[in-house]
């Protein structure tokens, strides 16, 4: 039987298409221990073991995903971020990452609890429900928000759970998950005035 | 490439049932080459009724072996890269000693004097392998089936020979389910005539009851969805019911056809041993939890299921993944889509690559690295 044809893995990778990933990168110590829920096809992971030497762990559900990180030479499993936090032990990690996961999450603050449990700290990144782009949308339309940032339809959209900064921020306020770090950012460039309204993505870490 | 089998001999083994075999002979075969580091050696092992014959073409036989598709220059388990060994295990038929062998004592077959043995007799007996083969280290260990509870066994038994395993559609322990179905084709055999309790090395073997053992380990390799694809309500070269009870239909005559092909190559003693190792395995060894098991284990893993397996269920690789991952080790795991039941490690080869290529070249750099 002739081998089978195989999707080329590439060998090296940036992190210019995710804006995010390039402060998560920033954030990270050499040689720490990482684990990215939701991990995709290991982009951030694989960038994370060449370039910082990390103990890396990927969750994600989607099969063909978990097979390209797992490709790319990512120890990441098959499973639900939701139920796949509770086998692990306390502080198993430096860093837990939640990366444009968390408005997919059935249960996001039990995860973000999860999260601080068993990582020293969180990295936490979403999409800004706030950003005007989304609020004109929303007041001129009337209907669901369909924008550069949130580009699905309402009905097959993965997000289940629409927050902007200001929320997130409540629920750390009210949950009591200290804020180490803020990053917020428009395109790849940071904003310093009034994220609320004018970042497109958050970065959080927590810890 | 041709391939020859080739025979190690020991003086003896311990076993875990207490007693001990002497001597003790191993058949194996290599493919590609051993790096100078000796770090590019990879242990395959194979499943229930497998063989040292993994790859190439038998010199012998002219046959390919039993994964050709995965071992071989560029394929999964790259012969360019890779040094890989596969052996038959103790207890088999196809070179190792097993009861079928000459007991030297009595200069016949052991037959049922042959002792009862275990995965990690199996195990214990691939090291006196490696150890003679000047091997240290292995890169990994990899096998399906019965080939992963090797696989699993030797990280707990050898962590610091064993730098990765891959154990695909296995499980840590042997389910009710699992031993029935075993418990049904020892039956099988034990209940033909010809068995004579084990003593038919001299007269006709027992192999109208081997052949039914076969045909429900068949049933069990596949899926509903697989047999239905592949044989369907369609009858055997003809339009209309017999009426009688030959073979009516095309899936009859397929297990009919395997069940008799199987008695020509396996012997129905080295059946009834074999499946009881099986049995017995359950990777604590009686030695409290699997997290305890896996606490000493600092071994890189890649857990495979296959999602229509129902021999080996998915849930049971995952329960080895989560009592992984508490114990914080290293581990990928894939739940692989395919409809081939448990034969898809064998069949249903493109993604199993995939991974594994991957999975054994990041080995191969950690390993360099350290």
């Amino acid at each position: 039987m002739a081998a089978p044809v195989m999707t080329p893995v590439p060998n090296r990778i940036t992190l210019a298409e995710r804006p995010d990933f390039s402060v998560i990168g920033q954030i990270i110590q050499p040689g720490s221990r990482v684990l990215d829920l939701g991990c995709g096809e290991g982009e951030l992971l694989a960038w994370l073991l060449e370039n910082k030497k990390v103990m890396a762990r990927g969750v994600e559900i989607s099969a063909a995903q978990v097979r390209k990180a797992i490709a790319r030479g990512v120890s990441a499993y098959q499973g639900d971020i939701d139920e796949g936090l509770a086998d692990y032990p306390d502080k198993a990690f430096d860093y837990v990452i939640l990366s444009q996961t968390l408005q997919e999450t059935r249960s996001p603050l039990h995860v973000l609890q999860e999260m601080l449990r068993v990582g020293r700290r969180a990295i936490v990144s979403f999409p800004n429900f706030g950003h005007w782009s989304v609020r004109r949308a929303m007041l001129f339309t009337g209907q669901a928000p369909k924008t550069k940032l949130f580009p699905y339809d309402w009905y097959n959209s993965p997000n289940i759970h629409f927050l902007s900064i200001n929320d997130f921020e409540d629920l750390c306020r009210s949950s009591g998950f200290p804020i180490e770090k803020r990053y917020f950012l428009s395109g790849s460039t940071r904003v310093t005035k009034m994220p609320n309204l004018l970042a497109q993505t958050a970065v959080f870490l927590l810890g | 490439m041709v391939v020859d089998t080739k025979v190690a001999r020991f003086d003896s083994i311990a076993l875990d049932s207490g007693a001990t075999l002497a001597p003790v002979e191993i058949a194996y075969e290599t493919y590609g080459s051993l790096s100078a580091d000796c770090g590019n050696a990879i242990l395959v092992t194979h499943a229930f009724t497998g063989d040292a014959h993994a790859a190439g073409i038998s010199h012998e036989t002219g046959k390919p072996g039993w994964w050709d598709n995965m071992i071989g220059p560029g394929k999964a388990f790259d012969t360019d890269r890779y040094f890989v060994i596969c052996s038959n295990v103790l207890g088999g038929c196809q070179g190792t000693t097993g009861p079928g062998s000459n007991n030297p004592a009595t200069g016949l077959p052991y037959a049922l004097t042959f002792p009862v043995i275990t995965i990690r007799d199996m195990v214990r007996l691939q090291r006196m392998l490696i150890d003679s083969l000047g091997i240290g280290r292995l890169l990994c260990v990899a096998g399906g089936s019965m080939g992963g509870m090797q696989a699993l066994e030797w990280a707990v038994s050898y962590p610091d020979r064993v730098l990765s395993t891959i154990p695909i559609a296995t499980t840590w322990r042997h389910s009710a389910q699992q031993i029935a179905f075993n418990e049904v084709g020892r039956q099988a055999i034990m209940a033909d005539p010809d068995w004579s309790e084990g003593d038919y090395y001299d007269k006709k073997p027992p192999a109208r009851g081997l052949s039914v053992a076969r045909m429900v380990g068949h049933i069990t390799y596949m899926s509903d969805e697989s047999m239905r694809e592949k044989f369907g309500r369609r009858l055997r070269e003809k339009e209309k019911f017999g009426f009688d009870f030959g073979v009516d239909f095309e899936v009859e005559s397929y297990l009919r056809y395997r069940g008799n092909q199987f008695v020509s190559r396996f012997d129905a003693n080295s059946y009834l041993y074999i499946t009881k190792a099986e049995d017995y395995f359950d990777l604590t060894n009686g030695t409290g939890t699997l997290m305890d098991a896996f606490r000493t284990v600092d071994t890189r893993f890649l857990v495979i299921s296959f999602t229509s397996d129902w021999l080996y269920p998915s849930y049971q690789s995952q329960e080895i993944v989560r009592v992984l991952r508490r114990v914080n080790g290293d581990v990928a795991y894939c739940d692989l889509q395919s409809n081939y039941g448990h034969d898809a490690f064998l069949v249903d080869i493109a993604e199993q690559t995939e991974i594994v290529k991957g999975f054994l070249a990041s080995t191969t750099r950690l390993a360099k690295a350290a």
